[in-house]
């Protein structure tokens, strides 16, 4: 089974202004829903409780609500129905320091009036440790595009670089801009996400990257726009089957795995396709618009190869005893 | 024909270990490594306390001057006006010919800064080296303490584990119900401060009539009784002894049947006891447990033996949590809670389940996928995918790594990127029979001309998964280790064992002459 044909180059380039304009939509769109609607954070991140109850018969959610209105300060607790209708979710700004009466106690015994239950998770983060850990988050997310780009100027050259990390940075901020439109409460999961998606964007710009490096040295041709033209159709069959493969697993993730796990599938949903789509229609485009120069390149891996040829050169003349 | 080619023996081997060291784990057997499952999984409390270190400082003032004060009574040092706060303690001494003697003693005592002026008025405070070892000390000592208490209380295998500077981090894996998870909470928060303490007879029958500042300057302190916090006593400011001498504690009954708890005190602590009992009978000697009074019983006579009994309306369950922590010591401050997450066991069987449910779904997806687009060469990545799978769990095992849900969805994840070496591959294979390549140059040349693609791309993957895994908490750590080992494993199994396979099958895929069916290529 094929499902491109191999020797079509597809022509790419031509329509790279629309692709451009779209991206730009999008990333400014995302920028926009950020800068006002904002992000749905979970306690991770600001601190507070979250309790999932579980009854033996459907949750009397107006009932639960009624009994927490009672005591003063879970007035504000949001009860929401969680998976299946005989459990619910509380989530609660407050957190209780008290070891020997937590949240999880107080929620058992203000509840008990409302029927048979078990408490099944109670996660209560203190605004200390919210913080340490949205400050690690960001420090996680830097670093890894820090250490991308170190690897990939080393590997490839600084263009291939800037060009990939404004792939991703791109890829993140749609990523965040569907999050924040889809209200999806961002916790330390939802972070592991995009980071993974980094990993995975990088991974498939790499292979076209790698192919142009490799028609570069090939000589296929001089023109910049031919030459990516030609990578990216001959790493198209590969880009979308692993998509696809991937994408199989994570709906099936997110089809069948628990409702906590359900962010999380969803951000990686979302960010594979659009890694799959910056791969293919801007990484590259990126890169020609740097001014990427072909000759340049040439020359300076040339220079590489007779560097290594001098060095190999020099070390049999001194195996052999001349020098 | 180079059946047993290099390759081929690596990925067997590898293949053998993955299936038996993943055996133990599969089939739960007592014998061998198995992978752990995280709280979230099997249900259990995860929860970061923050030690008041502040509070060890003040407790390391007032056990100073305690000493301090006893050490003026024994020798006959006249001091006046002895007083301590948070970070300081403050006397005159009377006589100046004494000074020596003190100062003697003063200077076995480290980390003291002492201001005296011309007036024998003495200042003492702790420096700032010693205010931070006390910090330190303080934190280790708690870890150490909380470890005692949560051993003896007999659940399986926690963990309590310092993180940072004043924290700790405490994991009590397979906690059944609220109740138990209660108790051990409660166990862990005890101060288990315990002090013998002399009532101040003089002003006791007052002590509805002063208040905290007054008492404080009659040398005295207003504590509540246990059973009813509205009744006061009024106790002598400095213990006599503290739980630190204490060397046993025994849950008994007493005769009418109650729990009460048989405590022992060191040698040196049943001396100081004796003396002071012998010098105050008749007076009234209070048993005070975490800032409450117990009981106080007056002393008929010097008691020598060095044990003591707290009793007081405990539950039988109460009393046992009281003598384990005494035995294992106080907390030398408390402890408030900074984060907690606690999973009931019956939401851990419903995550594995559902992950269990994507796992085997998103796999086999994919197992069909590959063999209806690939053909025989979907089958041998197949192959690959399965063993890649028992070798992560087997590091995992080995390792003793813990499998948490986000562990779990970096599996099904990995299954959807493992593959993609193999895509790599196959598809540049196919482009080379394309050109008119025979089966085996092809080979040769996929393999040759992919390797870098995916090297480069597994590179930069592990880069960020090992940043995850470094800033990562809990959970989130088994999702880095286990895309981690996932892509190190894929390098052996979808690199070099689908390569041994094809350099054993070559021929054979030769003389067939049928790429449509060992590659999947429309044939002509």
């Amino acid at each position: 089974m094929q499902f491109f044909n191999s020797d079509k180059i597809y022509d790419l380039m031509r329509y790279k202004i629309p692709f451009l304009g779209l991206s730009l939509f999008l990333f400014l769109a995302s920028l926009g829903l950020l800068s006002t609607k904002g992000l749905n954070f979970g306690i991770d991140f600001v601190g507070g409780s979250v309790i999932q109850v579980k009854y033996t018969t459907t949750a009397p959610i107006d009932l639960i609500r009624a009994e927490l209105e009672k005591t003063q300060h879970l007035k504000n607790a949001v009860v929401s129905e969680f998976g299946s209708d005989d459990e619910v979710l509380i989530k609660i700004t407050n957190t209780s320091t008290d070891l020997g009466s937590d949240i999880g106690d107080q929620i058992t015994s203000i509840l008990a009036p409302t029927g048979e239950f078990e408490l099944r998770r109670v996660d209560m983060v203190g605004p200390k440790v919210g913080n340490e850990l949205k400050e690690k988050g960001i420090i996680a997310l830097s670093l890894t595009l820090l250490v991308i780009l170190i690897y990939v100027s080393f590997r490839f050259e600084w263009r291939f670089a800037v060009a990939s990390i404004i792939a991703l940075v791109h890829d993140i901020i749609i990523a965040i801009g569907f999050i924040s439109l889809f209200s999806v409460e961002v916790n330390l999961d939802i972070l592991a996400a995009l980071l993974t998606i980094l990993g995975y964007s990088i991974n498939d710009t790499i292979i076209v990257f790698d192919r142009i490096r490799e028609g570069v040295s090939k000589s296929i041709s001089d023109d910049l726009n031919h030459l990516v033209n030609h990578s990216i159709s001959n790493t198209l069959a590969r880009t979308t089957l692993t998509s696809l493969t991937t994408l199989f697993v994570v709906f099936t993730l997110y089809l069948f795995g628990s409702e906590i796990i359900s962010g999380f599938a969803f951000t990686l949903l979302i960010g594979i396709v659009i890694g799959t789509y910056s791969s293919i229609f801007i990484a590259a485009t990126i890169l020609v618009q740097l001014r990427f120069s072909v000759n340049d390149f040439r020359q300076k891996e040339a220079e590489k190869v007779k560097k290594q040829k001098e060095k190999d050169r020099i070390r049999a003349m001194y195996e052999k005893g001349i020098v | 024909m180079n059946f047993f080619n290099y390759r081929v023996i690596i990925f067997l081997l590898c293949s053998v270990f993955g299936i038996v060291f993943t055996i133990p784990s599969i089939i739960q057997s007592d014998f061998g490594q198995k992978v752990s499952l995280g709280l979230d999984l099997q249900g259990g409390m995860h929860i970061r306390l923050g030690v008041k270190t502040d509070e060890a400082v003040q407790n390391k003032i007032k056990s100073i001057s305690t000493s301090l004060k006893y050490f003026a009574q024994k020798d006959n040092i006249l001091i006046e006006d002895f007083r301590f706060d948070e970070s300081s303690i403050k006397f005159v001494l009377l006589d100046s010919d004494e000074m020596k003697k003190l100062d003697d003693e003063l200077s076995t005592i480290q980390g003291l800064d002492i201001i005296k002026d011309d007036l024998l008025n003495y200042t003492i405070t702790l420096q700032v080296q010693e205010i931070e070892l006390v910090k330190d000390m303080a934190v280790s000592q708690a870890v150490e303490t909380i470890r005692n208490r949560l051993d003896q209380f007999g659940l399986a295998e926690p963990t309590v584990i310092r993180q940072g500077i004043s924290d700790i981090v405490v994991e009590l894996p397979g906690i059944k119900n609220a109740e138990e998870e209660k108790q051990a909470r409660e166990l862990i928060a005890r101060p288990a401060n315990l002090e013998l303490m002399a009532v101040d007879e003089v002003r006791d029958d007052q002590v509805y009539s002063l208040n905290e500042r007054t008492a404080r300057d009659y040398g005295s302190i207003i504590v509540p009784d246990a059973k009813d916090d509205k009744i006061k006593h009024l106790l002598k400011e400095l213990p006599i002894l503290t739980g630190e001498d204490v060397v046993d504690a025994r849950v008994a009954f007493d005769e009418s049947n109650q729990p009460i708890i048989n405590f022992t005190l060191s040698s040196a602590g049943a001396r100081i006891f004796g003396d002071f009992t012998a010098k105050n009978i008749g007076n009234r000697l209070a048993i005070v447990l975490d800032g409450k009074v117990y009981s106080s019983p007056v002393i008929r006579e010097r008691i020598g033996g060095g044990s003591g009994q707290i009793s007081g309306g405990f539950t039988i369950i109460e009393a046992g949590n009281v003598a384990i922590a005494l035995r294992s010591g106080a907390l030398p401050a408390s402890v408030e809670m900074l984060e907690k997450r606690s999973v009931g066991p019956s939401l851990g069987a419903d995550s594995i389940k559902a992950s269990m449910i994507a796992l085997v779904g998103g796999f086999v997806l994919v197992m069909i996928f590959m063999i209806v687009y690939y053909g025989y060469a979907g089958i041998i990545s197949n192959l690959a995918l399965i063993s890649n799978i028992f070798i992560i769990l087997a590091v995992m095992a080995l390792f003793g790594a813990t499998l948490t849900l986000p562990g779990m969805a970096g599996i099904v994840l990995t299954v959807g990127m493992a593959v993609d070496a193999n895509v790599i591959i196959n598809e540049r294979i196919r482009e080379f029979l394309k050109e008119g390549k025979s089966v085996a140059k092809a080979i040769e040349d996929g393999y040759a001309n992919a390797m870098r693609a995916i090297l480069d791309a597994n590179i930069t993957t592990l880069l960020a998964a090992v940043i995850l895994y470094a800033y990562g908490t809990g959970p989130i750590k088994g999702f880095a280790i286990t895309i981690s080992i996932g892509i190190l494993a894929s390098m052996i199994t979808a690199i070099l064992g689908t390569h041994g396979v094809y350099l054993t099958l070559s021929h054979k895929i030769t003389k067939a002459k049928n790429t449509r069916k060992w590659f999947g290529l429309k044939q002509g």
